[in-house]
């Protein structure tokens, strides 16, 4: 058996984390902002059909992506007016949120069943994206794959190295000191929301006009859970999270291709395998407990309401 | 847990609330249970289709309710048993899963009438089983894919271990063998009916590893989709799928349930209804093939339907000896013909094709 399964097993990996990503990059944020918002799937699937919709009907993955990021923008919107500002409990809205995307992503999309679309374009750059090996690995891929990148990067250093970052993650600590020392918790938790609906928007997108570009109901599967999933298990850190992402999408790849190479291993232990090895990788990474007790935002899950 | 239980009372409180709205005065009313969702173009696109030519043929006489998206766990007795409980006749619940749950709530509603899919499970009078004979469409597209193929090698995404899963492999591998020695199958268990990402990942991993015809025994049509854009064949499963990608799309097997619907409902209202295991093909037209691909020479298509009309004739059996498993052992001797038991609980691989199914 040579090595030719590696390059495309590899890019099979990427397509199959980079949703994940979005969505869990996204969900950090809004969880460091001390907000559990488990309606991260119902957003990624109006993502998808919101982007689908665009792409097939203009034809620009461009203009599809930013509906994709608008859909579930909007549907964070709901989220937090409710939990914000009406003070709603944050794991029912969440899940409300999640079944209410999927209820109407599948009455919008009823009549984009059976439509298709090229698919996202992949960055062609003449004499790199030709050479051997590197070349499909580094430049071979959609703009969307980089973007995954950029963002995690971007996050994590604001998450980190900025003032408004520091903010954030003050809110999602202790948001009556927060509020004391004259900081707007409702402002700063809004716009978590927002970043955290619009990223798994564009993680959905990612789906329905990349990886499988086509609609389908009910095509996110799961995601949106693995992606919460996965920013618990990475203590809230970026980089753990787009690490777990990838551990995730490529264990399943590779199961798959072992399966194809007649490994004999039951595919229900291979199934699990993602699962498994994720959680096990990301909790002895974050084995410190005292260390994951500060990551976790303290704040996290609990409403805000300024008391005279 | 306390998140988990709270999120699967959430889950089936809004599939009831949404799913039984439909009630009203008629004196029949039927109910239909569906393991995923109605828009997956494929298994419950077309048990729906079923629901929709019921309507269509009954008109006022008859009330129809459904349920999406119902998991093969707690939530499918819930849903079950609601049905039942508000009315409703005659119940189809159609997927596998859903036989422990059927056999429960038939037990405590006796004048029920229920009908599932697939199982085998009549504990009590009120219900019949049934279910469609793919076997003979996977044997039909065997030849065509035998022949369509370059690589000699089929790519089979498959979901669980299950007699019907395994039937399907050992029919089309026997098919494409019987037209082409060389043909080697290659199968990759994805544990699931319905995730349309990771049906494409499977596609991807089997044509990399040199598949160029893709079949599937799961629900989307995303595999078919990863066929069109790589450049290799496809063959559809439970619809027409031909608009996910017109070049690679063989032929599809098509489920057909609608007269079986109509039947079995005009049955309960002139109460001639009666407890049966009902295994159609393509003879009572509960399998159909879909239109073939202009890219499958003429001789070919002949072939497929000169196998489809012998096995409405009787004269061709998918599963006809001699066929040995795996390990040599003669399963059906020669000349004779594999009973309906037999097929019913297939868990052995047919001689020649590669790996183990998963225990």
């Amino acid at each position: 058996m040579s090595v030719d399964w590696l390059i495309p097993a590899i890019l099979t990996i990427v397509t199959a984390a980079t949703p994940l990503v979005f969505a869990a990059v996204g969900e950090t944020v809004v969880e460091k902002a001390g907000v559990l918002n488990l309606g991260v799937e119902g957003m990624m699937i109006m993502g998808a059909i919101a982007a689908f919709a665009t792409a097939v009907s203009t034809g620009s993955g461009f203009l599809a992506v930013i509906a994709g990021a608008g859909a579930g923008l909007l549907l964070a919107l709901i989220f937090g007016v409710l939990t914000v500002y009406f003070q709603s409990n944050q794991v029912a809205t969440g899940l409300a949120l999640t079944i209410f995307g999927l209820g109407l992503s599948a009455l919008i999309g009823h009549s984009y069943v059976g439509k298709t679309f090229e698919g996202l374009a992949k960055l062609d750059i003449p004499g790199l994206s030709d050479i051997p090996v590197i070349g499909p690995l580094i430049f071979g891929h959609d703009g969307l794959v980089y973007f995954s990148v950029i963002s995690v990067i971007i996050v994590a250093w604001f998450l980190n190295r900025t003032r408004a970052g520091l903010l954030v993650r003050a809110v999602g600590e202790n948001h009556d000191a927060a509020h004391s020392i004259g900081y707007s918790v409702t402002l700063v938790r809004m716009g978590a929301i927002l970043f955290g609906g619009a990223m798994a928007g564009v993680g959905g997108a990612y789906l329905s006009i990349a990886y499988t570009p086509l609609w389908v109901e009910n095509m996110t599967a799961g995601r949106g859970w693995i992606a919460l999933a996965l920013v618990v298990f990475a203590s809230w850190k970026p980089w753990r999270g787009f690490l777990g992402a990838y551990l995730f999408g490529g264990i399943t790849i590779i199961q798959l291709y072992a399966q194809g190479m007649g490994v004999e291993v039951s595919a229900q232990f291979l199934s699990m395998l993602p699962y498994l090895a994720t959680i096990l990788v990301l909790v002895v990474i974050s084995r410190d407990s005292a260390k994951a007790r500060v990551n976790a935002p303290a704040c996290l899950g609990k409403n805000f309401h300024v008391s005279v | 847990m306390h998140l988990k239980s709270k999120l699967g009372g959430a889950a089936a409180a809004a599939v009831l609330a949404f799913g039984l709205s439909t009630a009203a005065q008629a004196q029949m009313k039927v109910g239909f249970v569906y393991v995923g969702p109605i828009g997956d173009h494929g298994w419950n696109y077309q048990h729906h289709q079923g629901l929709l030519a019921l309507k269509k043929a009954l008109g006022s006489k008859v009330t129809t309710t459904h349920v999406e998206k119902v998991a093969e766990n707690a939530d499918a007795t819930r849903v079950i048993t609601k049905l039942a409980s508000t009315g409703h006749n005659l119940i189809f619940t159609t997927s596998f899963g859903y036989m422990n749950p059927t056999n429960k709530a038939a037990k405590r509603f006796p004048k029920v009438t229920f009908e599932h899919a697939t199982g085998y499970k009549r504990l009590s009078p009120n219900v019949s089983t049934y279910s469609a004979r793919f076997y003979e469409g996977r044997y039909v597209v065997g030849k065509i894919v035998g022949k369509m193929t370059k690589t000699n090698t089929i790519g089979y995404v498959a979901s669980f271990p299950i007699p019907e899963v395994i039937r399907g492999i050992n029919a089309t591998y026997l098919s494409a063998k019987s037209v082409n020695p060389k043909i080697k199958i290659k199968v990759v268990w994805v544990s699931t009916w319905y995730d349309p990402g990771k049906e494409a990942d499977a596609a991807k991993t089997l044509i990399d590893q040199g598949a160029d015809v893709i079949m599937q025994h799961t629900d989307s049509p995303a595999p078919l989709q990863v066929a069109e854009k790589r450049g290799v064949y496809a063959v559809g499963q439970a619809s027409d799928m031909r608009n996910f990608g017109k070049k690679a799309h063989l032929t599809a097997i098509v489920n057909n349930w609608a007269p079986y619907y109509l039947a079995r409902t005009k049955a309960v209202m002139d109460g001639s209804w009666e407890q049966q295991d009902t295994w159609h093909g393509f003879k009572e037209g509960m399998v159909k093939m879909a239109p073939y691909n202009s890219a499958i020479p003429a001789e070919v298509v002949k072939l497929a339907e000169d196998t489809r009309k012998g096995i409405i004739a009787g004269t061709i059996h998918p599963f006809e000896g001699e066929i040995r498993d795996q390990s040599g052992k003669i399963r059906i001797p020669a000349g004779k013909r594999a009973d309906d038991g037999l097929m019913a609980g297939m868990n052995f691989y047919v001689q020649g094709v590669d790996g183990t199914i998963p225990k």
